[in-house]
């Protein structure tokens, strides 16, 4: 077991070197001047234009060389210092990013978590008969082919500008303070729903379908067999089966996240929904690449966080990773 | 004489397959309507030609916009770039999978262990945040650059997949016996085993495509798709940004989006139908 | 009579058509009684061991009667034979090696069985332990994985698995293929003395390893693509064997102490039919050195002797002009 966390950590460690070098490296080495970018939009004159540039070139630390710029980087880093945001000046990244990420864990925790028991649940079941699974099926794979942004904007659309019963935008209500009271909470709630809604929908068809198959799989193995060899019911040899194709799907878990964050954000740039994905459009819009760099990072952070969980949760399920022998292939 | 069998035996439960001929059948008439579709217009898709905010009509098919383009023309000429992306995108990303996969599972030891440790690294980056990144420094973008990049970072899936193929058909005994005989590793890569993963070369390739069209997507949804031309994901950030919410234009957002679910979720059944013509395990009685 | 087995008849479904792996299977097993079935692979073996106890799809049932200890078995009921299964049929599995589910301790996966079965695990664990120390392993086996043991050890655990609850007919399905021949001889010899001890009354062992039965068998029975060709006492079998087949079989075995260079060991040339569309009448004909047209019609299995029977025109005819 010991040797199954080493590697999950160097590996977690490795690209979070190589995660932060790029994310420091790509705003340098790009074409174009970030600088010049943000002076152009100001109209200076000539004179003006230099001093600031000078001033900027300065203050970015863009006028050190360049290994000094990567360490002091890094230093900066461990002291939570993400820079100054520009698109909401004076206000630091960290800040700004600290602010959001509550929006992000309360959309996307529940999103995952019930899509996932949700939808594990849903493609055994779907297994059971031939009937059920051949309409299950293609239901669960136009699910997972639907764009993210898609099935929110249907939703928003049908739910909140035709039957008018959700809100389209913005966490709770503009015409609110933060407050704890009912009202309040009822309208975070009512503006959370098709958020959640549009994340959970995509994310279950894609457990379904991978449980079904998995389940399939294991109703065939010679365990299965000789169970109902030796009259076992057919729970007993469903549920064997369920508990061991479980445990690709929390593997699966833990390789989906990239996609998961995707959906996230693009479902907050629909809804509006001041998370880490809605500052990410408004920063790419503002040109505020201290913004853009925190929210890269942050991701980062957060997916190896959460890959890490997964794989005590994988340890704490699978039997055979805690004797020493690893479930995993690959 | 056994070859010969074999790919009769494919190609009779290929046309049977009712997955992949549905499959098959929607990705072609989407195909047919990009290349087509824009003979069917007379407009250029970011012309104003007509009254804004319209509803579907006999003039303007699918409506106009709020500035008065219609979203007929622009739909037909979107279509073009989803599959140009799905191709070059999908295609580079198989490729290189294909080849990382290959040689990590032909070789083993320390190869193997490095690329694997590449492939996880690259697995656990989002490769959508890497975009985005990229993307936001980039003052002009085309649709290529938008595909390399996208084959660029999806390669990892497929490089498992056929890594661990590859890993289980090398340690057969045909395979040993093309080493006793003292034939050239590339050798027996291209002559034994890969004919043998045929069929997870084309379902990868086919996962990678509809993978491709979704990543890019969503990068036009953000604004970080290319800077001109049209496509689906542009009409559906210009439809949100441009008030089709409020005003309940739902023909701007509605096709756009539709297109993209049919040719992927076709693309998907194609795939589980291929699984079954190739895995007999799983055909239906 | 312990098992009853009358013209049983049994399909695989395939998108190319029906594959006749078993056709008219008429035999009995006594009480007590180790009957082995020999023949090669693809003769339909393991086909009638699955018909007895798990006929699922694809196998599908055509005709034919399973009487066990006087009552029907189903045997194309899958929810009617939960009944018998496990108390008065058992089988050992050919695939025993990967019976058992490897993320569950194999002490939780019986308990699990055997409360399934309306079993009491508690008052059965003393027996279970008794049963462990006949095949010499250790008590601590039920709180370890099947990863943990070695291919024989998950033999010899399945076999007790098997005969826990005492069934009346045990089917051991090449329970010996995969072992070396030091533990090939533990294991056969355990499942002597499991019927020694009434942990099962009668056994069907199947193998294509005759010499095996040679040591624990009481009677044999040869098949043939999908048919019977003989059934008699093991002596008789290996000692004046009266079907072709059986006796191109019993001279191809090697024997100890005959050089290569005295002996040339003889094979029976040709390869066993396709079932899918199988000739008619004896399925052996077309390698038969002694078939003439009466084979065109299918042989029925009969007693010539007592306790011997065979499907053969020419021993017929042999039997009727003695």
């Amino acid at each position: 077991m010991k040797r199954y966390f080493g590697r999950k950590l160097s590996i977690y460690l490795l690209t979070f070197f190589l995660a932060v070098t790029i994310d420091w490296m790509i705003p340098r080495f790009m074409p174009g001047d970030p600088i010049q970018n943000m002076l152009s939009r100001a109209a200076l004159n000539a004179n003006a234009a230099e001093v600031l540039y000078t001033y900027y070139a300065h203050a970015f630390e863009l006028d050190l060389p360049i290994w000094q710029q990567y360490l002091n980087f890094w230093y900066a880093l461990f002291h939570g210092d993400l820079g100054i945001s520009t698109y909401l000046f004076p206000t630091p990244v960290t800040k700004v990013l600290m602010d959001a990420v509550p929006y992000d864990l309360f959309l996307l925790i529940p999103a995952i978590l019930l899509s996932w028991f949700a939808g594990n649940k849903f493609g055994a079941f779907a297994a059971r008969t031939k009937r059920l699974d051949n309409t299950v099926l293609p239901v669960g794979y136009i699910l997972t082919a639907t764009p993210y942004m898609w099935l929110g904007i249907l939703l928003a659309w049908a739910f909140g500008i035709v039957l008018g019963v959700f809100p389209i935008s913005g966490a709770y209500s503009y015409t609110m303070a933060p407050y704890l009271s009912w009202t309040f909470i009822g309208s975070v709630l009512k503006h959370w729903f098709l958020p959640f809604a549009s994340l959970f929908l995509v994310f279950f068809g894609g457990w379904a379908i991978g449980m079904r198959n998995m389940i399939i799989y294991e109703l065939e193995a010679d365990y299965s067999h000789y169970l109902e060899a030796l009259g076992a019911p057919r729970k007993l040899v469903r549920k064997y089966a369920f508990r061991n194709a479980v445990l690709p799907q929390i593997t699966g878990l833990a390789l989906q996240l990239g996609v998961i964050v995707t959906g996230n954000i693009v479902v907050e740039v629909v809804f509006s929904y001041p998370g880490i994905g809605y500052l990410i459009l408004a920063a790419i819009q503002n040109q505020d690449y201290f913004l853009i760099q925190g929210c890269f990072l942050f991701l980062i952070i957060g997916i190896l966080l959460a890959n890490f969980v997964i794989d005590i949760a994988y340890v704490l399920v699978d039997p055979r990773t805690r004797r020493g022998m690893t479930g995993e292939t690959a | 004489m056994k070859k010969r069998k074999k790919k009769n035996e494919f190609l009779y439960f290929a046309l049977r397959n009712n997955k992949l001929r549905i499959g098959l059948i929607v990705v072609l008439f989407f195909l047919v309507l990009a290349a087509v579709g824009p003979m069917l217009t007379d407009y250029a898709p970011r012309a104003y030609v007509g009254p804004a905010a319209q509803p579907p009509s006999s003039e303007y098919w699918f409506g106009t916009t709020t500035f008065g383009q219609d979203v007929f023309t622009q739909f037909v000429y979107g279509l073009f770039p989803a599959f140009l992306v799905g191709i070059v995108g999908g295609g580079l990303g198989t490729l290189i999978g294909m080849l990382v996969g290959f040689i990590a599972g032909y070789r083993g030891g320390l190869v193997d262990e490095f690329l694997n440790v590449v492939t996880n690294v690259i697995l656990v980056i989002p490769a959508f945040a890497l975009l985005l990144i990229i993307a936001a420094y980039l003052t002009v973008r085309g649709f290529v650059v938008e595909s390399v990049f996208i084959g660029l970072t999806a390669w990892p899936w497929t490089a498992r997949a056929i890594r661990a193929q590859t890993f289980s058909l090398s340690s057969r005994d045909f395979v040993d016996l093309a080493r006793l005989s003292g034939m050239k590793p590339r050798k027996i890569i291209f002559t034994e085993i890969a004919p043998n993963m045929m069929s997870y070369l084309v379902m990868a390739f086919i996962l990678q495509f509809g993978g491709a069209i979704l990543i890019a997507t969503t990068l036009d949804f953000i604004g970080l798709g290319p800077t001109t031309g049209i496509s689906l994901g542009l009409m559906m950030q210009y439809a949100v940004l441009w008030g089709a919410l409020p005003l309940g234009m739902w023909w701007w957002f509605v096709p756009p989006g539709a297109a993209i679910a049919a040719i992927v979720g076709a693309l998907y059944v194609m795939n589980v139908g291929l699984d079954e013509v190739f895995n007999p395990k799983l055909r239906e009685m | 009579m312990s098992l009853k087995v009358e013209d049983l008849t049994v399909y695989y479904q395939t998108l190319k058509g029906d594959v006749q792996a078993l056709e008219s299977a008429t035999f009995t097993v006594a009480d007590g009684e180790i009957m082995g079935l020999a023949g090669e692979s693809g003769c339909g073996k393991t086909t009638l061991a699955n018909s007895l106890i798990l006929l699922k799809a694809p196998m599908r049932f055509i005709e034919g009667r399973v009487t066990l200890d006087d009552e029907e078995l189903p045997v194309w009921d899958m929810e009617e034979m939960n009944h018998f299964r496990f108390n008065k049929i058992s089988v050992i599995p050919q695939y025993a090696m990967n019976a058992m589910n490897p993320t569950r301790k194999i002490g939780r996966m019986t308990a699990d069985l055997l409360e399934s079965r309306q079993v009491s695990f508690k008052k059965t664990l003393p027996e279970l332990k008794r049963r462990l120390d006949l095949v010499e392993l250790s008590h601590d086996v039920l709180k370890m994985y099947p990863i943990e043991l070695s291919g024989g050890m998950k033999q010899r655990t399945v076999m007790v698995l098997s005969t826990l609850m005492n069934p009346s007919l045990l089917i051991a399905d090449e329970i010996t293929s995969a072992l070396d021949v030091s533990t090939q001889k533990a294991v056969a010899g355990m499942l002597v003395e499991f019927r020694n001890r009434e942990c099962c009354n009668s056994a069907i062992v199947i193998t294509h390893d005759i010499s095996i039965l040679y040591q624990i068998a009481d009677s044999i029975m040869i098949m043939y693509a999908g048919q019977l060709a003989e059934k008699a006492s093991t002596d008789a079998i290996i000692h004046s064997p009266r079907h072709p087949y059986t006796k191109l079989l019993i001279a191809s075995l090697p024997k100890v102490g005959v050089k290569h260079a005295e002996n040339r060991l003889r094979g029976i040339p040709g390869s066993p039919p396709l079932l899918l569309d199988p000739p008619i009448g004896c399925r052996f004909r077309e390698r038969c050195p002694v078939a003439f047209e009466k084979c065109l019609e299918e042989p029925p299995f009969i007693e010539i002797e007592k306790g011997h029977f065979v499907a053969c025109w020419k021993e017929f005819e042999k039997n009727a002009q003695a």
